[in-house]
């Protein structure tokens, strides 16, 4: 099984507080880390555990600025054979549409028997790079993932639907998956695969790589452009407790208190 | 006349509520537009389920074939595909669903047609197509604007638009159109349903719930969380990630994908208030959240806010909690 996993850098902002750039048209990043995207990190997982069972070759690639390539790194590391950054002054502004074009411009020379992306990403959170890519390439998809169980041809997919139900999908091989999380437990990578991985080659392409033009990808070759980020405004606002830690939490227990619930 | 298309979500012979939400913002585009608004149902035996639909919609176009006897992406793409094809509609609107997430980019890229996911509002200005969404677990607001074209298509996050069940019923014709698959479904089958599994508890009956999130941060802390659900009489329920990591049972998972509570209390902890765990928990009678981020989305949806290292101050909430109820009794 050769499978192609596209994974993006994206920062950490679960825990963050976030602010808006001068711009207006961004968060500022500076002070944010970056990682793998959590959905892509269980899509790598998936994806070498399919390869340490059945033999084959993971590739990862991704697009972005040099600093992505710690995200490629931790696929190396993880059990990625391959890796690929895709990047170029010209890619800056594009959106899902004009991403799964770079990426098809190069994955559809490559030898897959599966693509993997993650679900979503964490910081657009479009769930479009997926089947684009698919349909570009002209073979089928499946989104959501669960579970998957490979026969020669065909593969059997859990997809999670609402509520905690999923449904179960036949679909023929080669097939693009996009991946949810908690389809496994991504492992732990020790400092020594890490080390290994850092001697590992990263092959970098750009624009003229790709075989597209100008016009194809960045804003010109998207069909949603961004005009402004803001803080969303709230539904209500909550009243802060405020004070030492002792006289939050005394506040807590007369609330509680006063509505009956101790 | 120019025409915007609702796709009709439906699963287990139910029209889902997604579908009324979209339809009510599909009527107000149509009626500032001046469009026609129409509605489309597809699958096996849903001719019952197309009435409901034309109170909302002046058209209803049917098309029944056996090989939509589940949902099916790639039979809806190829009727979808001939439908916007012939119609020509200035927008196609559908959800932000498990099926909306499985057909729109695909029948977008085949089509070149502008897409925007997730859309929690959308609106013609003049020629223009704007859109909102979010960014980063719901923390950031986006507007954006779609490259000019004949169609457009969004899918639309479930939840936010609130159903109006038109004072005059749109009373929409539903036409019955053949079936235009020629062919088998080759690349994709739907086999079957997976039902959750039944776990031993119902976090849904609770009356209070303590509610434990990604900033709980390794799995050694939850058993922090569980000393104060417990000195609550509450039951312990979670967010998505943690059930991921495979540190609590998805029993207990709230939200979307989850479970649906609404307990007397629901008290949050190191959750920032995703949207999708939101959906779950907003209608409980008293929220109150815990977060370091003072922008965290769930202070949106919570009656009392603290902002404060959860490590902090769980423990202290748990001891003031003891002695509260050593002066009760």
């Amino acid at each position: 099984m050769d499978i192609i996993v596209c994974v993006k850098h994206v920062p950490e902002t679960a825990d963050a507080e976030l602010k808006i750039d001068p711009s207006g048209k961004s968060i500022e990043i500076a002070d944010l880390v970056f990682d793998i995207n959590e959905w892509d990190d269980y899509a790598l997982e998936e994806a070498v555990r399919i390869k340490e069972k059945q033999g084959g070759k993971v590739t990862a690639i991704t697009i972005g600025p040099q600093d992505s390539e710690s995200t490629l790194r931790k696929c190396l590391a993880r059990g990625a054979d391959a890796a690929i950054r895709l990047t170029d002054p010209k890619f800056e502004g594009s959106d899902a549409y004009a991403i799964a074009k770079i990426l098809h411009s190069i994955i559809k020379n490559l030898n897959y028997d599966l693509i993997f992306t993650g679900m979503q990403a964490a910081d657009d959170g479009n769930a479009v790079v997926g089947p684009v890519l698919a349909e570009m390439l002209g073979i089928p998809h499946v989104t959501l993932v669960k579970k998957i169980e490979l026969s020669t041809g065909t593969a059997k997919v859990n997809r999670e639907l609402e509520g905690g139900l999923e449904e179960q999908i036949e679909v023929k091989l080669p097939s693009l998956f996009s991946i949810q999380t908690g389809i496994n437990e991504p492992r732990y990578v020790s400092i020594m695969g890490i080390r290994k991985a850092s001697q590992k080659e990263i092959k970098v392409m750009n624009l003229a790589d790709t075989g597209l033009t100008e016009n194809d990808v960045g804003l010109a070759g998207s069909w949603i452009n961004t005009e402004s980020v803001y803080m969303p405004p709230l539904e209500k606002q909550a009243v802060f407790l405020k004070g030492t830690d002792d006289e939050i939490a005394i506040k807590i227990a007369e609330i509680l208190k006063s509505r009956g619930l101790i | 006349m120019e025409k915007i298309f609702v796709l009709a979500e439906h699963r287990q012979g139910q029209i889902r509520d997604v579908t009324y939400e979209i339809l009510t913002k599909g009527r107000e585009l149509a009626e500032k537009t001046n469009s026609e608004l129409v509605a489309i149902i597809l699958g096996k035996d849903v001719k019952e389920l197309a009435k409901p639909l034309s109170e909302y919609a002046k058209t209803v176009l049917l098309i029944q074939d056996a090989k939509m006897a589940g949902f099916n992406s790639e039979a809806y793409e190829k009727i979808l595909s001939k439908l916007i094809t012939e119609h020509k509609p200035s927008l196609v609107m559908m959800g932000h669903t498990s099926y909306g997430m499985e057909l729109a980019p695909r029948l977008a890229a085949a089509l070149n047609i502008p897409l925007a996911t997730d859309c929690v509002d959308l609106d013609f200005k003049g020629d223009a197509f704007t859109v909102t969404r979010q960014l980063y677990g719901g923390k950031v607001n986006v507007k954006a604007t779609a490259r000019k074209a004949e169609t457009y298509m969004v899918t639309v996050r479930q939840a936010t638009i609130t159903v109006q069940k038109p004072a005059q019923p749109a009373n929409g014709e539903i036409i019955e159109i053949p079936s235009p698959l020629t062919e088998e479904i080759a690349e994709k089958r739907f086999i079957q349903y997976i039902l959750p599994a039944i776990g031993g508890v119902d976090i849904t009956s609770a009356e209070k719930v303590v509610s434990v999130g990604r900033g709980i941060k390794d799995q050694g802390s939850i058993p922090m969380v569980e000393e104060l659900a417990k000195t609550l009489q509450a039951i312990l329920a979670c967010s998505r990630p943690i059930v991921d990591k495979g540190w609590l049972p998805s029993e207990r998972q709230v939200g979307s994908s989850g479970k649906t509570v609404k307990p007397k209390l629901y008290l949050a902890i190191g959750i920032s208030g995703a949207f999708q765990h939101v959906l779950g928990m907003k209608n409980s009678d008293l929220i109150i959240a815990i977060n370091k981020d003072p922008n965290a989305p769930i202070f949106g949806f919570a009656d009392y806010g603290v902002v404060q290292d959860l490590f902090k101050i769980v423990p202290v909430i748990k001891d003031k909690i003891i002695e509260a109820k050593k002066q009760t009794s």
